[in-house]
């Protein structure tokens, strides 16, 4: 075991994969950094520092800085998938979804079934997201509902550094396509990390405080809001049970059925606008399969339906917190 | 044309005369409603497809289009397994899963045809990262057409290929019309594909994609070039396109006499046939025998695809890691 944060257990495992498996290759914007410059390359490791010392190892034919082209970013790790590499695309913020949709939806996410299932595209996408950082409402999105809505890609929100390396580990070992979301407020985080080879299988969640009383199910960054929640509330004599999914697709049902069978309250914590949303996406959940469970009305604690305001003032107001989060526990308990 | 041998010419015609014949069975099978969804025919660009694939092996890498039948054939795909796929019959090449448009076979370097346009251009650029890597100079070429050509996503990918210094091949087959648009109206640089390529910083071919010896002879420089290992490169081929764009297209864009003058001036076939047979190098024999044995061949296609088997509801779920 080591202590060390999210950026750190992703950076480590990228060498230790890269080093075993001269397949993995890497793509993406600024990665290396400083190519073409006087600075020379490696000026910059990534601008989230999750890539330094990469290029330095491994050579810049297999730690590939691009030019500002998401399309051909993504459509040229999944043409390199295909020829049977493994390559890891970095999208620098997940908002760029936007300008590489097809390649995400159309084609990685649709090849090993439309192609009749011989054909697979290991492909790993990592995507660095969320607000809290007052970047504002085109670098602050957490749009991994988008990319659950389509089947054929696997998505995965770690939270702790151990699940970092863990789920990508799996990822780059995988034979589907995974959309890996990394929050940029988390990338800090600090715990401990298992030495070796340590993997993390998708669909399996984890509970990151039993309490009993009321389930809160969390996503990505809203998992350590769900625990200073839990933490004020059990202070209050109320007991939690916060579920970190660790993957949205494949989803952990039962852990979050087998829980709200138990306290019969369910709440869901979801950094992003309410509709069509992982929040939505888990209350029908329940809804459907442990409605009979149910003692009261699910809450959904989400953004509200703006794009996401750039001032601290505004940011603040718009994201969920552990106060709001406490008020919806209380809610679902009567106690509001 | 000098160089290729008898064995060479005819296998070359094979090719050209099986797409033909697939396509042309097909507009005929699909007016009888057997065939589901949209079918695109490659009809009238056969030299294209094997002009370029015959210098190819099955780790050499394509990327094909909508209208990809044709690149499949060139590269090699089980015509037989194609027609039970565009019949969506359960042992099709594609489990009756892709269909018409979305025809793969990555074992033997076919990366896939692609129902979105401009789609396969990074793709082939990532194909190409591979072969570099693989060291066995080995190349990815994307087929787009002069609709693809307009695509951002060609763009980014002509640039990505000439910065990474890749072999990319960039194959624009220009049949003149990008669905129901024509290149004079909808390609604003002259009308001219290649410059395109020129201006990302490679080199760039021109060569008659309606014959297969223009063809075949330029795609032999271009691919010195490539495997010499200088980089991506281009090629523009000017071609027809004797069909609609789909399958029932009425074709109304089309001016008086226009089909007839292209089957008659600009067919691929007929010109090797004069080409090879004033040369003497094939007798008209010969290339009637191989007419004869790819009439065979769809007429066994077509059968074995209405004889196989359709899917079950069960199979929905085949080749997904979760269901919900």
């Amino acid at each position: 075991m080591a202590i060390m944060t999210i950026r750190d257990a992703i950076n480590r495992t990228l060498h230790e994969e890269m080093e075993r498996d001269s397949n993995i290759i890497l793509l993406g914007e600024d990665i290396a950094g400083g190519a073409g410059t006087a600075g020379g390359q490696e000026a910059i490791g990534g601008i989230w520092g999750t890539t330094g010392g990469l290029i330095g190892k491994f050579g810049p034919d297999r730690v590939i800085d691009t030019p500002i082209s998401e399309s051909a970013i993504v459509g040229a790790a999944a043409g390199a998938a295909l020829a049977g590499k493994r390559p890891v695309a970095e999208l620098m913020f997940s908002d760029f979804i936007g300008v590489c949709a097809d390649q995400l939806m159309n084609q990685i996410a649709k090849f090993r079934y439309m192609f009749g299932g011989n054909t697979s595209c290991p492909v790993v996408v990592r995507l660095i997201y969320g607000a809290g950082m007052n970047a504002a409402a085109q670098h602050s999105q957490a749009f991994y509902n988008l990319l659950t809505a389509v089947p054929g890609l696997k998505v995965a929100l770690p939270t702790t550094p151990a699940d970092a390396k863990g789920l990508l580990t799996e990822a780059l070992r995988g034979q589907d396509p995974v959309m890996f979301f990394e929050h940029k407020a988390l990338f800090g985080k600090k715990g401990e990390v298992p030495d070796g080879e340590y993997r993390v299988p998708f669909g399996h969640a984890r509970m990151a405080r039993e309490g009993g009383d009321v389930t809160i199910v969390a996503l990505g960054r809203m998992v350590s809001f769900a625990e200073k929640a839990a933490d004020m509330l059990a202070a209050q004599g109320i007991g939690c049970d916060v579920i970190d999914p660790r993957t949205i697709s494949p989803l952990d049902e039962e852990a979050i059925l087998d829980s709200v069978e138990q306290t019969g309250r369910l709440v869901v914590v979801d950094e992003s606008p309410p509709r069509c949303s992982l929040a939505t996406d888990i209350t029908a959940l329940v809804a459907e399969k442990a409605f009979t469970s149910l003692k009261a009305p699910p809450k959904m604690v989400t953004a509200p339906h703006t794009p996401i305001p750039f001032s601290r003032e505004l940011e603040r107001a718009w994201l969920p917190s552990p106060e709001k989060v406490e008020a919806a526990v209380r809610d679902v308990l009567g106690r509001g | 044309m000098k160089q290729l041998s008898r064995d060479a010419l005819l296998r070359a015609y094979r090719r050209m005369a099986t797409i033909r014949q697939f396509e042309e069975r097909l507009h005929d099978e699909i007016k009888t409603g057997e065939i589901p969804g949209f079918t695109h025919l490659y009809c009238g660009q056969e030299a294209s497809a094997v002009g370029v694939c015959e210098h190819l092996d099955d780790e050499d890498m394509i990327v094909s289009t909508h209208r990809g039948h044709g690149h499949c054939i060139a590269k090699g795909c089980d015509v037989i397994g194609m027609m039970k796929e565009i019949y969506g019959r359960r042992d099709g090449l594609c489990k009756g899963r892709g269909g018409s448009m979305h025809i793969a076979d990555t074992a033997i370097g076919m990366l896939g045809a692609n129902g979105i346009v401009g789609a396969g251009a990074p793709q082939a650029v990532g194909a190409a990262i591979a072969a570099k890597l693989n060291g066995k100079n080995k190349v990815a070429i994307a087929f787009s057409g002069d609709g693809a050509c307009n695509q951002g996503t060609t763009f980014e990918a002509m640039n990505m290929a000439v910065v990474l210094k890749v072999p990319a091949i960039f194959v624009f087959e220009n049949n003149h019309y990008s669905e129901h648009t024509g290149f004079q109206y909808a390609v604003g640089t002259a009308h001219d594909i290649a410059s395109r390529a020129e201006a990302f910083g490679m080199k760039a071919w021109r060569a008659n994609g309606s014959d297969f010896f223009s063809t075949y002879d330029t795609m032999g420089a271009l691919l010195d070039y490539v495997r010499s290992g200088a980089g991506p490169a281009a090629i523009e081929l000017d071609t027809e396109r004797f069909y609609g764009h789909f399958e029932g297209d009425p074709q109304r864009y089309r001016g008086p006499g226009e089909l007839d003058q292209i089957r008659a001036d600009r067919d691929c076939l007929k010109a090797f046939r004069v080409d090879v047979t004033n040369a003497k190098q094939l007798e008209a024999g010969d290339l009637d025998a191989i007419d004869a044995e790819v009439a065979d061949l769809i007429e066994r296609a077509v059968q074995a695809a209405r004889a196989a088997p359709v899917s079950e509801p069960q199979h929905v779920l085949e080749d997904v890691y979760a269901d919900y």
